[in-house]
């Protein structure tokens, strides 16, 4: 009733609804889109499963990672009870593999989880702020840019000295500035859009802007930048376990791994370089998984 | 054009002091007293005292900094606690090594990454197109440092063609032997910015060839070989760009793969300086280094007017 | 600051008609800080909005014209308080807004609200209509369910069913759709005055006529008051009561539409009227009524804006700033000319009295 009368004829869209529209959100439509694409699934099945493997890692096999046996050492990859091989100290090496994953896959998580976090809360400050506000944060952003992202985790790591919280505040470090540059670029693009001005015209807070307009929209591009660092991140940890900054032996993760078994690469090639093998897979994985995420996220919406 | 040059150096110059602030702070990152590794064992408390004060640790930080950042513009970066030798004479020649490699290397990827580049832009269909973006993603996945230990397993030990580890005696004087131990760590350097120069040359061939000047060129018969001046014309600034960052990211990161060929090279440095606490070692090279990458940019920001003229004029 | 501010005096010899005025400004400036310049050597500003007083009557639509880039938009934005002004004064219903005791930024926006240019940009992607058009009310303290009711009560005022329309995104509707949407969104919080910023621009003409109307007749039935931005003289002449002209920052003449449109004063106004496309073939255009491109408004020409461009330039028009005067027959017609004042110095000025001479002189930096 309340209808105004005077403009002509009915909006097209009310009778052209024949058909039943399918109720479906952006999250849901991406997530559709993903769970269709194949490298995506394949990479999610492999991911799952060296993440299954590794939680429950004294339950999928029988030996123990920690104790050596001199004479089983460096069994090649095939021999009879050691699927995998021995390594140097004659532990197996699958099993070695599968406890080295909890701590590579939390080493490469953890960092870019916080990263994003604290990246995330700083580039939408600055871009929705602007202003000087912007310009501190991304000059001291910048700085950090100014290091080749290796060299910053090595200084880093190798200032605080060994350890695996060292580890994970230098890789979080390396990962919070261009987490913050994405962010500051979506949320100033964002920031210039009409809606977020009708918004500030209601008389909306900034954080209830953020929220309500902001965070909906630059959440994608700045969760698909971030998990795009994921590979990145386990590369780098393996790498600063690898030069010894990380976890102490007897534990291990795969870059510990390929350090100690560096030195028997004359006796042992395929052995010394199986856990990289492990670290391009989980890596791999992680990328393309990632960019899979990002197709099925640019829906147009 | 000194306009630009004058903007550029008004933003290279903060950041090369908010390096210089991030390097002096490493040291006190370290745990602990950033003395305890420099002070002899069982030191006196007179001793102590000097050796702060020789250091300067009795003054205020900003203080601190200060002195340090003099020291630092007058080539004093400290002493190796290691080799208690000059940080600069430890750091000059593993620098050149370091060099030696990166050249190789860098030039070992544009060749690789233009070739490949140029080959993917002109034979462009779809399957092609999606083996390359997943070639693409597995290549800046691979931990190079693995690649190296891979080509070591493979090549030097199992075919026995190429030494494995090291640096040529330098007695021998340049020549083939040096080369040879060069292939396998320039190569492993090289992996990563081959295929960063190579998905950029195809974006940019497909990118003129879809101009519309050079499609209407192709109709009038113009044979596509013919747009590879364009090609080249429109490809060099973004390459140069890359090559900047990636001769950093190659020097930078040339401490893990320095590493596994025990190349004496600055990264090699490092692991020792780490291995060791050396951390005056630690911060002078990370300080050069990182103000090497930074001044490579800001020269590569210089050029990039020389060749693409749209940036001059805005 | 030049001595070319208007006086309080001018602004109250802006009759604005019948009603009382519900919103008036005077000496509103924005200039716009570039990006460059070392400190403050060389640092280039967009006078985007120089020194424009105006008023609003309560129940009358007042059309802003004039090209792009000429501060229109950034004078709606202005009024908003989106951002804020560098000089001037701004009252609505004779209070100022923001000031010690003036009237807070809050009751501003609950008073004045502004449709936007149908855009991908003026509605959230992501947010239903029902989402979209609530969320000022949250803000302003509704409760969800509440601003819920009032959103769908909204959308079905504008036209727009709410059980098809409430969860859709704004990719599933059609520009006019989605403008309507906009038009509710801006009705949420009730405001008296509501700042259309080229609202019907960019939809098609069908569509535009639609929304129009919906716009007349919401106005009629809210008793809203309207300043309506377009730079579409037509449209502007079909749903404006008076309309104001603008040019490079500065407001060029002001007065009733028909006035207006019927005896242009300003050279520039006359061009724009001339240049209007028209569906009469007799009326066919012959020459182009203006030369050349907009100047830069960072470096506006100095004295008259439009001198660069105009027919009838003199060299008065390059030293003196012309100020917004009545001129002709219509009291509530103004225009800044030198050609309409007698005793300019422009020899095309009326000679009715001479003898007050450059009293309006100086030129702006």
């Amino acid at each position: 009733m309340s209808t105004p009368t005077t403009y002509a004829g009915p909006a097209p869209a009310r009778t052209a609804e024949p058909h039943k529209r399918i109720q479906r959100t952006y999250w849901q439509a991406a997530r559709r889109r993903l769970l269709h694409d194949p490298v995506s699934m394949g990479c999610l099945g492999i991911l799952s499963l060296i993440i299954v493997a590794a939680i429950f890692a004294p339950w999928m096999t029988s030996y123990d990672p920690y104790t050596s046996s001199i004479v089983n050492r460096l069994k090649p990859v095939l021999s009879p009870g050691f699927i995998l091989g021995t390594d140097e100290l004659g532990r197996d090496m699958l099993t070695r593999l599968i406890y080295g994953g909890r701590i590579s896959l939390l080493m490469g998580l953890l960092p870019i989880l916080v990263a994003t976090l604290a990246g995330g809360l700083l580039g939408i400050v600055a871009g929705y702020f602007g202003g000087k506000t912007n310009m501190v944060i991304m000059r001291v952003a910048d700085v950090f840019f100014a290091f080749p992202s290796v060299l910053l985790a090595v200084g880093l790591a190798g200032a605080l000295g060994a350890g695996v919280v060292n580890v994970l505040i230098s890789l979080s470090l390396v990962f919070i500035p261009p987490i913050t540059r994405v962010a500051e670029a979506a949320t100033t693009q964002i920031r210039a859009q009409d809606f977020v001005e009708a918004a500030r015209g209601t008389g909306a807070s900034a954080p209830r802007i953020i929220v309500g307009h902001v965070l909906t929209n630059v959440s994608s591009p700045i969760l698909t930048y971030s998990s795009s660092l994921i590979g990145l991140s386990i590369v780098l940890a393996s790498g600063l376990s690898f030069l010894g900054l990380g976890i102490s032996p007897p534990l291990a993760d795969w870059g510990l791994m390929l350090n100690t078994l560096r030195q028997s690469i004359f006796l042992a090639p395929v052995n010394a370089v199986l856990p990289g093998a492990m670290i391009l897979v989980a890596s791999v994985c992680f990328n393309l998984l990632s960019d899979g995420l990002r197709t099925a996220m640019d829906v147009k919406p | 054009m000194l306009w630009y040059v004058l903007r550029r150096l008004a933003y290279v110059l903060p950041i090369l002091l908010g390096v210089s602030i991030v390097c002096f702070s490493l040291l006190h990152l370290a745990p602990g007293d950033p003395l305890t590794s420099v002070m002899p064992e069982f030191a006196s408390e007179q001793v102590i005292e000097q050796i702060k004060r020789s250091y300067g640790f009795d003054k205020p930080v900003p203080v601190q900094y200060l002195l340090w950042l003099f020291n630092v513009l007058t080539g004093d970066l400290g002493l190796s606690q290691v080799a208690n030798r000059p940080v600069w004479d430890e750091l000059v020649p593993a620098m050149v090594n370091t060099f030696q490699l990166a050249a190789f290397g860098i030039g070992l990827s544009l060749l690789c990454g233009i070739g490949l580049g140029l080959l993917a832009g002109y034979t462009r269909r779809l399957v092609t197109d999606r083996a390359i973006t997943t070639t693409a993603i597995i290549g800046v996945s691979v931990p190079h440092y693995w690649v190296g230990l891979v080509l070591i397993a493979i090549l030097a030990v199992t075919l026995g063609l190429l030494p494995a580890m090291g640096k040529a005696p330098p007695s021998d004087g340049f020549g083939l032997n040096d080369i040879r131990h060069m292939i396998l760590p320039a190569v492993t350097l090289a992996l990563i910015p081959t295929g960063i120069i190579a998905r950029s040359v195809r974006a940019t061939v497909i990118d003129v060839r879809k101009q519309e000047f050079v499609q209407t060129l192709q109709a009038n018969g113009l044979p596509p070989r013919r747009t590879f001046l364009h090609v080249i014309k429109n490809a060099s600034p973004t390459v140069l760009a890359i090559i900047g960052i990636q001769l950093g990211h190659l020097v930078g990161g040339s401490i893990l793969v320095e590493t596994v060929f025990a190349w004496p090279g600055t990264g090699y440095l490092l692991n020792t300086a780490i291995a060791y606490r050396d951390l005056p070692v630690l911060q002078g090279t990370i300080l050069v280094l990182a103000t090497f990458f930074v001044m490579l940019n800001f020269l590569v920001d210089l050029a990039q007017p020389f060749l693409d003229p749209r940036m001059t004029r805005q | 600051m030049p001595a070319t501010v208007d006086p309080p005096e001018s602004v109250a010899s802006d009759p604005a008609g019948d009603g009382r005025p519900i919103l008036s400004v005077s000496g509103l400036r924005k200039y716009f800080r570039l990006r460059g310049g070392l400190g403050g050597v060389g640092q280039a500003y967009v006078q985007a909005v120089d020194d424009i007083s105006f008023t609003v009557a309560t129940g009358e639509t007042l059309g802003v014209v004039g090209e792009s880039g000429c501060g229109k938009s950034t004078t709606a934005r202005l009024l908003m308080r989106l951002i804020e002004a560098d000089e001037g004064e701004m009252l609505l219903d004779g209070r100022d807004v923001g000031g010690r005791d003036g009237m807070s930024l809050r009751t501003l926006r609950r008073n004045v609200q502004m449709v936007f240019q149908d855009s991908y940009s003026s509605l959230n992607p992501r947010h239903t209509m029902a989402e979209e058009v609530s969320f000022g009310l949250t803000a302003q303290g509704v409760k969800r369910a509440e601003a819920h009711r009032r959103a769908n009560e909204m959308l079905e005022f504008v036209g727009l069913e709410p059980a098809i329309f409430a969860d859709r995104y704004p990719h599933e509707l059609s520009g006019g759709q989605r403008q309507r949407v906009n038009v509710a969104r801006a009705l949420a919080l009730n405001p008296r005055l509501l700042l259309l910023d080229e609202a019907v621009s960019s939809l098609d003409k069908s569509v535009e006529a639609q929304v129009l109307n919906l716009l007349i007749e919401i106005k009629e039935r809210l008793g809203l008051t309207y300043v309506f931005i377009s730079h579409d003289l037509n449209v502007v002449r079909f749903i404006s009561d008076r309309v104001l002209v603008m040019y490079l920052g500065k407001v060029v003449e002001i007065g009733p539409v028909e006035t207006v449109y019927g005896s242009p004063g300003h050279p520039y106004t006359r061009a724009l009227i001339a240049s209007r496309l028209s569906v009469d073939p007799r009326r066919r255009i012959e020459a182009p009524p203006m030369v050349g491109d907009l100047p830069s408004p960072i470096n506006p020409p100095s004295g008259c804006r439009f001198r660069t461009r105009c027919p009838l330039v003199e060299p008065v028009c390059g030293v003196a700033d012309p100020v917004l005067d009545r001129f002709g027959a219509e009291p509530a017609h103004l225009a800044a000319c030198h050609a309409l004042v007698p005793g300019s110095g422009h020899s095309k000025a009326p000679d009715r009295s001479a003898g007050t001479a450059l009293e309006t002189g100086g030129s702006p930096s």
